[in-house]
């Protein structure tokens, strides 16, 4: 299959300019980042506050250009300055406070703002908002002050936002973090629909260890560089060295860990709920006879 | 947490409402300019019948029209007062050091009147248009400007991001404000001075988040290719209908009317 972002050696040093000292102190954000993302798939990045994941998305965007390394999307280097609106076209981003990047005043005319920026014909804005609204299931909206929606509303708007411009691939940087149970919900079941309907390749930087088990293919970041990669079930196998990344594994997942390691014969990684009861059936049946 | 309601539009579907917003802006400077063309009572009476038709036209009740004099309604008074009292001329009556003169009369009811009707006039613009449809049509209407490096289309965006975050700053002011009076801190008490003392916690933390928030809407915006007005298109553009053009035939007509009762001192 092929790919659409590519990351060889990428590095990227923040440079802080402080009042006690004349000169600029650089602080190095991520490090020697390889990353192959292939069309169509779903990617989630995790890694506790300050491992880079936000470093890392930003150069996805090319709001970032990197300090050491390159990186591709489709086949566009980021660093070069002609094709920056072709990478940000093509990787749509999606923030995690959804007040700070609804633009308009209404609905629809935010959904619209990018394609305007892009400058597509009117009519077609308009096919496309009405497109990429309906995709989200924000349709009925269209017309409301985002002022009015709940969380969980105005994210699935901003998603629109990025739809609406056609991308390949949409990079989500915690996308549900300042969002209710409810809200989160919705937001993680239009991105999974966007992902396998429409083939859109999907990047989720989350902490929220349940929205991970979707993934294709998770990375793991801890100071800058990628620790771990692997499936989900890859993944949550290794319990104890996610904890040393100060990172829990989802509920279900620590549950079969801790019966594991007190006897109980269950595969590693357990993800669903549904998973552990299976596993554990045949001797709740047996549990079963003989009451 | 009510939402505060920029430029008092009032929602409702009238003939005036669905204008083009350019009309309407041209059409309350040429009213204004008029206002101060006459002098006469005649055409003061037409000013203020004109006023009245707009009105019945869109829809709007009338104590909504009142109440935008409402903020000026003491300067009014002060400049009809100053008129009457400073103005040299015949001599009506006077009591203590206070004259009153024939000619001041004549010029604060004149100035009263103007003042009146201009401040009513203008705020049939903001009733029947939305601050976002203002917004875009004077960003149309001065684009011109821009072949003298005006930045109008910044400006006009500067607007409506402006118009989209005051609801939210303001809710924020109002749970920053509750945070404070928590730990203990007295919004309402005390001398003047105390009081703009009082409002530096509540500042402070309002620029910060202010800061934030602009910081991340300009990453969002860029991230969605936003590159300034060139080769920028819209989704919603403003197009002139025909009552708009009668409208602008109507204006013209009003405006030649003042002028010739400038011209006769009617
Ligand atoms: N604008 C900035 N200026 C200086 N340092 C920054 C800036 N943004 C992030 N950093 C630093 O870069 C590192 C990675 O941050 P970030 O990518 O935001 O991590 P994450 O999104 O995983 O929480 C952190 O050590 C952070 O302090
Ligand atoms: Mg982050």
């Amino acid at each position: 299959m092929p790919s659409i972002i590519k990351a060889r050696g990428l590095g990227f040093d923040y440079v802080k300019y402080t009042d006690e000292s004349e000169n600029a102190e650089r602080v190095t954000a991520i490090r020697e980042i390889d990353l192959t993302v292939e069309k169509g798939t779903f990617i989630a990045i995790l890694g506790h506050n300050g491992s880079g994941k936000s470093t890392l998305a930003k150069h996805i965007n090319a709001l970032l250009v990197p300090t050491s390394g390159t990186m591709w999307v489709d086949g566009i280097d980021t660093a070069k300055e002609q094709d920056l609106w072709k990478v940000r076209q093509k990787a749509g981003m999606v923030f995690q406070n959804p007040d700070n990047q609804i633009i308009g005043t209404v609905v629809d005319e935010d959904v619209g703002f990018g394609p305007e920026n892009l400058g597509i014909p009117t009519k077609d804005i308009w096919s496309r908002v009405d497109d990429a609204l309906s995709k989200v299931g924000m349709l009925g909206f269209r017309d409301r002050s985002p002022n009015h929606l709940s969380g969980g509303q105005k994210q699935r708007v901003a998603i629109a936002g990025v739809v609406a411009m056609h991308p390949e691939c949409i990079v989500l940087d915690e996308p549900t973090a300042m969002l209710d149970p409810n809200g989160r919900r919705e937001v993680i079941e239009v991105i999974r629909e966007l992902n396998q309907r429409e083939g859109v390749t999907v990047i989720l930087i989350t902490h929220y260890m349940e929205e991970v088990t979707y993934a294709d293919h998770v990375y793991v970041m801890d100071a800058g560089q990628v620790v771990m990669e692997g499936t989900p079930r890859e993944i949550f196998a290794q319990a104890e060295r996610l904890k040393e990344l100060r990172l829990s594994v989802p509920q279900v997942t620590e549950l079969a860990y801790e019966l594991k390691k007190a006897g109980a014969d269950l595969p590693d990684g357990v993800l669903t709920i549904d998973e552990l009861v299976d596993a554990l059936a045949p001797r709740s049946e047996q549990y079963a006879d003989r009451a | 947490m009510g939402e505060i309601s920029l430029g008092q539009y009032y929602p409702t579907n009238s003939i005036l409402h669905r204008l083009d917003p350019r009309v309407k802006f041209i059409g309350t400077i040429v009213y204004i300019v008029s206002l101060f063309l006459v002098s006469g009572p005649v055409g003061y009476l037409c000013a203020a019948l004109a006023l009245f038709a707009l009105v019945l036209l869109s829809k709007v009740p009338f104590r909504f029209i009142l109440k935008s004099m409402k903020p000026i309604f003491f300067i009014l008074i002060v400049t009809m007062l100053f008129n009457l009292f400073l103005t040299p001329g015949e001599e009506l009556a006077h009591f203590l050091i206070f004259r009153i003169t024939r000619e001041g009369l004549v010029l604060a009811l004149r100035m009263g009147i103007r003042l009146a009707l201009l401040v009513m006039g203008s705020s049939i613009m903001t009733l029947t248009t939305t601050p976002n449809a203002l917004t875009d049509g004077m960003e149309r209407l001065f684009s011109p400007l821009k072949l003298i490096k005006v930045p109008v289309h910044e400006i006009s965006m500067m607007m409506s991001i402006a118009l989209r975050f005051i609801p939210i700053l303001t809710e924020e002011t109002d749970k920053i404000k509750k945070a404070q009076i928590a730990r203990g801190a007295d919004f309402d008490s005390g001398g003047l001075i105390k009081r703009l003392k009082s409002m530096i916690p509540l500042l402070v933390p309002l620029f910060v988040s202010a800061f934030r928030r602009a910081n991340d809407l300009a990453m969002a915006m860029e991230a969605r290719c936003y590159h300034g007005g060139t080769g920028r298109t819209q989704m919603k553009p403003l197009t002139y209908a025909k009552k708009d053009y009668c409208a602008y035939l109507i204006t013209a007509l009003f405006l030649a009317l003042a002028i010739i009762f400038r011209v006769k001192g009617w």
